[in-house]
């Protein structure tokens, strides 16, 4: 009989020095932080920032975000993307952590580039792991960018979200802020609950 | 997802996940590249202390405590090893305190003790590290609500959609019928998380040794050419 799979758990909220160390101060190094692009990395500059609430709109102060995204050129530093057509960027493994507990208003952001179209036909975009106390099973999503309407309108995943639905995918170019800044909330529940995916 | 091994999203009894669970229908998508590919981590990843959590803490002395070894095989669905898989590890001390400053259990830390560390697997997809037993601790979800000991584990696995967070426990545990995080996992998949003894393992005048096998999911269809 083939074995069944693991069930998932919380992380809950105490994940800070194994998963997060060094953003949270403590002494233990991490795999992984906000800075998702080295400065040797390709690509156009982008910061996303943004909250994560709750179900009564509170910002949630111990989730743990990770994203995971395609370079420049639209390829990811995976074996499994052996398109000789995209380059692969030494310099960028396109991984990213980031917990909500560091700052006064629990706000996360990272550094990345703009990841490339991936296969022709779906919109840049990053993918994202939700993770908290209260979540036992994380929750999958995906970031789409605001300046990206064509593409947007063409990408095949979004095309099965409710239309309605598929703004809480878009995060928004915030032309206030200094450098290239988009802001992504991720809203658990309520009218404007973020899509999360199956997969 | 394969919702009979895997907790729903809102399960009342565990009161967090009421506010913090999506209620809205999740949105099933067909698998592109996005979704067969994921963070690559292996041996690269580990320091030379990393796997053995009875050491990696120390500052002047041993931590206290139970020294327990614990091993097993990391599979897929397929029961195919899952070689050079980094597996992320946290959990309390012996005294049920972590050292997170936001856990206020009055139990005492031990300065001997971090808690954190990592192991990655080898061809045959095995893994070990040493720690120390984590001790019960209480918290806020109901009355006299105490978590069993438990150890937290975090794998990426081959792609994005083989992402696992868990928990493992020990075999007779008593807090283990009365905890809700537990009981969020569907009824028959609940014993997948629970560790057993082995004295193959078990070192002698040491440590006591317990097996933990992880499953994780399988690939799927190749991506859909869209």
């Amino acid at each position: 009989m083939s074995p069944r799979q693991t069930p998932s758990q919380t992380v809950g909220p105490f994940f800070a020095y194994g998963l997060a160390p060094e953003q949270y101060g403590y002494r233990f190094t991490s795999i992984a932080d906000h800075a998702v692009a080295s400065p040797a990395t390709e690509g156009e500059r982008v910061r996303i920032i943004g909250q994560v609430f709750d179900g009564e709109g509170t910002p949630v102060p111990d989730a743990l975000l990770e994203f995971w995204q395609a370079n420049a050129h639209g390829r990811y530093n995976h074996p499994a993307d052996d398109r000789k057509d995209n380059l692969l960027d030494p310099e960028f493994k396109g991984f990213g952590r980031i917990g909500t507990g560091t700052s006064a208003d629990a706000s996360f952001h990272i550094d990345t580039v703009k990841p490339g179209a991936v296969d022709g036909r779906q919109a840049p975009h990053i993918n994202v792991v939700v993770l908290m106390r209260g979540l036992l099973t994380h929750a999958f999503t995906r970031l789409y960018f605001s300046d990206e309407e064509t593409l947007n309108a063409a990408d095949p995943i979004l095309a099965q979200v409710p239309e309605d639905r598929r703004a809480t995918l878009i995060a928004k170019q915030d032309e206030t802020l200094a450098g290239n800044v988009y802001r992504f909330d991720i809203h658990m529940q309520g009218e404007r609950e973020t899509v999360f995916f199956d997969i | 997802m394969d919702w009979s091994s895997h907790p729903a999203h809102v399960y009342r009894d565990y009161k967090s996940t009421v506010l913090r669970g999506p209620t809205k229908p999740l949105v099933a998508i067909d698998h592109t590249l996005s979704e067969l590919t994921g963070p690559v981590y292996g041996q690269d990843s580990i320091g030379p202390l990393d796997a053995d959590l009875t050491k990696n803490g120390q500052r002047n002395g041993e931590p206290l405590g139970e020294r327990i070894i614990v091993t097993g095989r990391v599979v897929d669905e397929n029961d195919r090893p899952q070689a050079n898989t980094l597996i992320e590890i946290w959990q309390a001390n012996a005294a049920g305190r972590y050292i997170h400053e936001i856990d206020q259990h009055d139990a005492p830390i031990d300065p001997n003790f971090l808690g954190a560390g990592r192991c990655v697997t080898d061809a045959a997809g095995r893994y070990r590290y040493m720690t120390i037993k984590p001790g019960a601790y209480p918290w806020g979800n109901h009355h006299n609500a105490w978590r069993p000991n438990h150890i937290h584990l975090s794998l990426f696995g081959p792609s994005f959609t083989s992402r696992l967070v868990t928990q493992m426990y020990f075999p007779g545990d008593p807090l283990l019928e009365l905890d809700p995080i537990f009981h969020g996992v569907p009824e028959g998949a609940r014993d997948r998380l629970i560790s057993s003894f082995a004295i193959d393992v078990t070192e002698p005048q040491y440590a006591l040794g317990y097996e933990f096998d992880i499953v994780l999911r399988g690939p799927n269809a190749t991506p859909l050419e869209i």
